[in-house]
């Protein structure tokens, strides 16, 4: 199914032609969005083998029900809403997981503390490498808690809206914006303990 | 006046320019008299645009090419 000529189409026509059975179509969305979603697989499920499962079941249930798609939304707000129900599902299936649900109540207060306060370097990243910053990146978003991460990958690295984001994990908006302020403000804090400006130490050894 | 509680409870709507320009007036002069909260306001910014946009690791290939069996599998049950 490779197929390069489908790469520059737009993507509401690319949904029209896979939904008149051209295969190709739906292999370019696929190929546009399965590491998005195998990411966000990744993040719910903290298992690379129900991520993959997850990966699959979500573009085989997209392909099945895409008559049911309305064209209302975006594609992808579409699949990441099936793709976060198959991860869920496969979270209440391993019983010794507690936490089998995007909506469970979170404490609310300790979370937002700011402890580290200081200013960052200009232009931290240009300290690290691609590969080292991708890492850094990565493992900060992982160390948040579920209900936030997810918020967060959507909302601020996928770029989708607060209204989209809640659609897409079945939350309510005031749900969305409380977890995304609580996970900025933990990144921050996480982030800032790599970037900040080492200014008196190094004045210090001048 | 504000408090630091009360201007962080509305950072991220503040930052995402979803504040009326009332209660944006007011976080505005909260940060010019807190360096606490300016510093906050502005790391919380660089943060959120360092991982805007930021792409996912590409797909494995083994599960890559798993996903386009079983796809190809169900086109052909789709198809006849
Ligand atoms: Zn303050």
């Amino acid at each position: 199914m490779a197929v390069s000529s489908l790469t520059g189409i737009d993507e509401s026509a690319l949904v029209a032609q896979a939904r008149e059975n051209d295969t190709r179509a739906f292999a370019e969305l696929v190929r546009r969005y399965e590491s998005k979603i195998f990411r966000l697989a990744q993040h719910i499920t903290q298992n690379r083998e129900d991520a993959e499962d997850v990966l699959q079941e979500t573009f085989l249930k997209a392909y099945e029900h895409l008559d049911q798609f309305q064209g209302q939304s975006k594609f992808y707000t579409w699949i990441v809403r099936i793709a976060v129900n198959q991860a869920l599902m496969k979270l209440r299936r391993r019983k010794s997981d507690k936490s089998v649900s995007l909506d469970e109540s979170i404490d609310t207060g300790e979370d937002t503390v700011t402890r580290e306060i200081a200013a960052w370097d200009e232009d931290p990243e240009q300290r690290y490498s691609r590969e080292e910053l991708g890492g850094l990146l990565d493992s900060a978003v992982q160390s948040l808690a579920p209900p936030y991460r997810s918020v967060f990958v959507l909302r601020d690295i996928d770029d989708l809206s607060t209204e989209e984001t809640a659609e897409a994990l079945g939350l309510s908006v005031p749900a969305v914006k409380s977890r995304l302020l609580r996970a900025r403000l933990q990144l921050r804090e996480k982030l800032t303990r790599t970037f900040k400006r080492k200014g008196d130490d190094a004045f210090a050894y001048l | 006046m504000l408090t630091c509680k009360d201007f962080l409870k509305e950072l991220s709507d503040y930052l995402d320019e979803a504040t009326d320009r009332e209660l944006r007036a007011k976080l505005e002069q909260h940060i010019t008299e807190c360096p606490n909260c300016w510093v906050i306001t502005d790391t919380t910014r660089k943060t959120i645009k360092i991982y805007k946009g930021m792409e996912p690791y590409p797909i494995p290939s083994d599960v890559e090419s798993r996903l386009m069996r079983a796809l190809e599998k169900k086109m052909a049950a789709k198809g006849h």
